[in-house]
């Protein structure tokens, strides 16, 4: 069974002063995230990620399509004492403390009274936020309030937890934390759907990885076959003649250090390279394959220039 | 589909149920509060400060008042009710919040000057108002034929009625009758037929339906007491030829005097009593100063001074 | 779903409750109170009745201004801050308990917020009066329909803030208080209109909150009795009202699709 599956599912929203221009929130989806696995869903920022979270959770109703969560349709919401979910940005009820708030959710999720204190109390150690259990939210600095959010995340013990942007907020010490929190309760045999931005946190967790842009999926697999898609480059690095012509004339960039010199060339290219050294007497130091980088894939899908992408995003915040 | 169109109709129908019910219950409590002694209180004593305090937005709350008033009246004139303390300032308010509002100087100038419990018995009061009224609107040719209504019926001052008709006459298109009627006033001061035009013309030219019912009555009364006077006319012939007064209506017919007796406006005979006509229920006939019963119960009715028409004709 | 109602109920309660703004507006109405005790000095032969209308009137408007406060502060910021993704999301929470469970917590503040008031109320009484008896009892079905008129005022506020923003919430709900409290002389106004005109005022005069069956202050102050038919009928008519209103908001708000 999937712990998410979705067919066609797709949402448009109203815009306009009369509500009579639609635009496409999220373009049709189908996509299954199977039981245990660690599953980063990846675009950028207004890409349609938190669009298809709220779908999945029923927090806006999908104009076309279906999905379900855990083998039920998203409108049973029985199956929510299931999931945890982990919102962007969150925001809590902040005149409560941690203890009061995660007793709160507990409460609502079901947990019996009985077992409702230890969960808490478990659920605030693993974030790492025991000793301010009895401090009120609105005193906490971002990132604790980041923590809390994943302690409400998992007071339940659910089998599917959702988040959304966990890392974002958090310093590096943090970020760090929470990527071995996460697989943690992977080991404990719970599916973890997170989206990010942030792709090095991806490419470190999750198994498998879905691109999203402008509500369109571009590539959904492991994270190692969609790597493999893009084509590497190799470094040469050799001690000799700094300026060889046939090399320039391949497009290589070259970078001389006193006597080493260091270029970096598209694979297929080797070979005529190679040739070319050894007919300049070149003295061959190493050939390195380049390993190309979750980020060249997700560039190469995004179809953007790095600086463009981050030029977007500054439009979108 | 379906699912979500018969849930929006379950949705749909809760809510109006509940809201038809709500609206059962304020009709509930309406009803209920209409039974309750009035509130006698002017919250806000000084029409002044009324007008300061209403921040600007003065006529809507003239027009509160004016309700207020108007409900005021009618709920007191449903309970028969002798007092109308309250009235005189309550119009006093609405017409300083809005001194524009010509109906509600019409409506004091009828009922702050009538006897209770038809009106607040107060003429004093209502000519005041009704002053202000052409103070604040010149042109309102109505408010000096109320003027000349008040001093005329209530005031007993038919050359200051006449004046007041003769003023109302010279503003651009005043209706004719006020030229009449100051004629008339100067002339046949007394007569009721003055009455009966002046009367008739409210009654085909206001719109207002309490001054309307008002004018109704006025003219019902008018009927009884020409009635009663013709009446009492022929039984006064009688007594004078037989030196007694006649037992019953069939003597008079018998004697020729009558051809038969007439109903009152409310269809019931006249009665005859020792040589006296008069009614056999004054009940709906507030304004009548002729025909009433021996020890009738409404002793402080107008009819014990009697309008002005009345005395001089009995002169 | 008792146990969700109630924990939604309680935490609305609870947020309520460790707001100091509620507390200052309190404060400021118990001033209200104390300073009507001066006011009535000023003019002895009164000074009961003036304590009366002040001291009710302070209470009736500061708490409907804490309603709405509350009552927009607590939805339409619970959508705005969007805190309660966490309660909708990932808890097995129909949205109806949700506005039902949020509507509860307010009606159990309000009425602690009553309570307050009236206490500081009743102290004031005491002191001028000398005394509390049972003529003090009309009072009592004052402060009551006070109660009612927060009540009301809620449910309209919750309704708003299930498709607006807080301030226009609070506008529309402060709006229809206004128009209610002249509910009565709307119907005035409607019974003197004809035609068409007649039959829309009459439309909106009684389908407006009848704030003002439940306005007895200018009664009690004069010592008169409240009839407890009319108290039935306030009572009913707010179930019902507030039923409607809820009604709808649960309507609307489970149709929304949350931003």
């Amino acid at each position: 069974m999937a712990a998410i599956e979705t067919r066609d599912l797709e949402k448009s929203y109203k815009t306009g002063f009369f509500r009579n221009k639609t635009k496409p929130g999220l373009k049709p989806l189908t996509l299954s995230v199977e039981e245990g696995e660690i599953f980063g869903y990846l675009g950028p920022n207004g890409a349609g990620k938190t669009t298809t979270i709220k779908l999945l959770l029923g927090l806006a109703f999908p104009s076309a399509g279906s999905a379900s969560v855990l083998g039920h349709d998203v409108r049973d919401i029985s199956i929510k004492r299931q999931i945890g979910f982990l919102p962007e940005q969150p925001y809590f009820y902040d005149h409560l403390t941690p203890l009061e708030l995660l007793d709160y959710y507990a409460r609502l999720s079901g947990v019996a009274s009985d077992v409702r204190r230890r969960a808490v109390e478990r659920a605030l150690s693993r974030v790492g936020m025991s000793e301010h259990g009895r401090t009120q939210l609105r005193k906490f600095s971002k990132g604790m309030v980041q923590r809390v959010g994943i302690a409400q995340a998992i007071v339940h013990d659910p089998k599917l937890i959702i988040l959304d942007e966990p890392m974002s907020g958090l310093d590096p010490i943090g970020r760090r934390q929470v990527r071995d929190l996460v697989q943690e309760l992977n080991d404990e045999g719970k599916t973890i759907f997170f989206s990010t931005h942030i792709l090095s946190d991806a490419e470190t967790l999750c198994d498998r990885v879905a691109v999203l842009n402008r509500g369109e999926l571009r590539g959904i697999g492991v994270v190692a076959d969609l790597v493999c898609q893009v084509s590497g480059d190799v470094e040469l690095v050799w001690s000799g003649p700094q300026a060889i012509p046939d090399l320039s004339a391949m497009g290589a960039r070259c970078h001389a250090t006193g006597e080493v010199v260091r270029a970096i060339l598209p694979e297929r290219q080797l070979d005529q390279a190679l040739e070319a050294l050894r007919s300049n007497r070149a003295r061959l130091t190493s050939v390195t394959p380049v390993r190309a980088t979750l980020e060249d894939y997700f560039l190469s899908q995004i179809g953007q220039a790095p600086d463009q992408q981050s030029a977007g995003k500054e439009v979108r915040a | 589909m379906i699912r979500t169109l018969r849930t929006n109709a379950a949705f749909a129908v809760l809510t109006a149920l509940l809201l038809g019910a709500s609206v059962l219950l304020v009709r509930q409590t309406d009803r209920l509060r209409e039974g309750e002694p009035l509130q006698e209180v002017l919250y806000i004593p000084s029409p002044a400060v009324a007008k300061r305090l209403s921040l600007g937005y003065s006529s809507l709350l003239a027009d509160i008042y004016w309700t207020r008033a108007v409900q005021y009246f009618g709920a007191k004139h449903k309970a028969k009710a002798r007092e109308y303390a309250i009235l005189e300032p309550l119009l006093d308010t609405t017409t300083t919040l809005d001194p524009q509002l010509v109906p509600a100087y019409e409506f004091g100038s009828v009922f702050l000057s009538q006897k209770p419990p038809e009106g607040a018995g107060n003429p004093q009061a209502a000519a005041r108002l009704v002053e202000k009224g052409i103070r604040e609107n010149p042109n309102a040719w109505r408010l000096y034929y109320d003027l000349g209504y008040i001093y005329w019926l209530e005031l007993k001052e038919p050359s200051k009625a006449a004046d007041a008709f003769a003023r109302g006459a010279k503003v651009p298109g005043a209706h004719r009758f006020l030229n009449v009627m100051a004629a008339a006033l100067t002339a046949h001061a007394g007569e009721t037929e003055t009455a009966v035009y002046m009367w008739t013309n409210i009654l085909n030219d206001s719109e207002d339906p309490a001054l309307r019912a008002n004018a109704q009555r006025r003219l019902v009364c008018l009927r009884v007491d020409s009635e009663v006077k013709l009446l009492q006319d022929r039984v006064d012939m009688f007594t004078a030829h037989f030196q007694r007064p006649p037992a019953n209506w069939q003597e008079l017919i018998a004697a020729g005097l009558l051809r038969g007796v007439p109903p009152d406006p409310h269809g019931r005979a006249y009665r005859l009593v020792d040589g006296h006509v008069c009614l056999k229920d004054t009940e709906g006939f507030p304004f009548i100063t002729r025909g009433l019963p021996p020890g009738n119960a409404q002793g402080d009715l107008p009819n014990e001074k009697g309008f002005h028409v009345q005395k001089s004709e009995n002169q | 779903m008792m146990g969700r109602l109630w924990a939604i109920a309680w935490n609305t309660f609870r947020e309520a409750v460790r707001d100091r703004v509620l507390y200052n507006l309190i404060l400021f109405a118990l001033l209200m109170v104390m300073a009507s005790v001066l006011f009535g000095q000023i003019s002895l032969a009164i000074n009961r009745i003036v304590l009366i209308n002040l001291g009710l009137t302070s209470i009736s408007l500061f708490g409907i201004v804490i309603a709405i406060f509350i009552g927009i502060g607590l939805v339409s910021k619970e959508i705005d801050k969007r805190t309660l993704y966490t309660v909708l999301a990932a808890r097995p929470v129909h949205r109806w308990e949700f506005i039902v469970g949020k509507f509860l917590g307010l009606v159990l503040t309000l009425t602690v917020n009553a309570l307050l008031m009236s206490l500081g109320f009743f102290a004031a009484v005491f002191y001028v009066s000398g005394k509390l008896g049972a003529a003090d009892l009309p009072l009592l079905a004052a402060i009551y329909f006070i109660l009612l008129e927060f009540v009301l005022i809620t449910a309209l506020a919750l309704f708003f803030s299930t498709f607006s923003t807080p301030v226009f919430s609070s506008i529309f709900a402060f709006a229809l208080f206004a128009v209610g409290t002249f509910a009565d002389d709307m119907r005035g106004f409607a019974q003197m209109a004809s035609g068409a005109t007649r039959w829309a005022m009459m439309g909106a005069a009684y389908l407006v909150p009848n704030f003002s069956a439940l306005n007895v202050i200018g009664r009690v102050a004069h010592d008169n009795a409240i009839a407890p038919r009319l108290i039935l009928f306030n009572t009913l008519y707010v179930v019902v009202y507030a039923g409607a209103v809820l009604t709808a908001s649960v309507w609307i708000f489970r149709q929304r699709n949350l931003k």
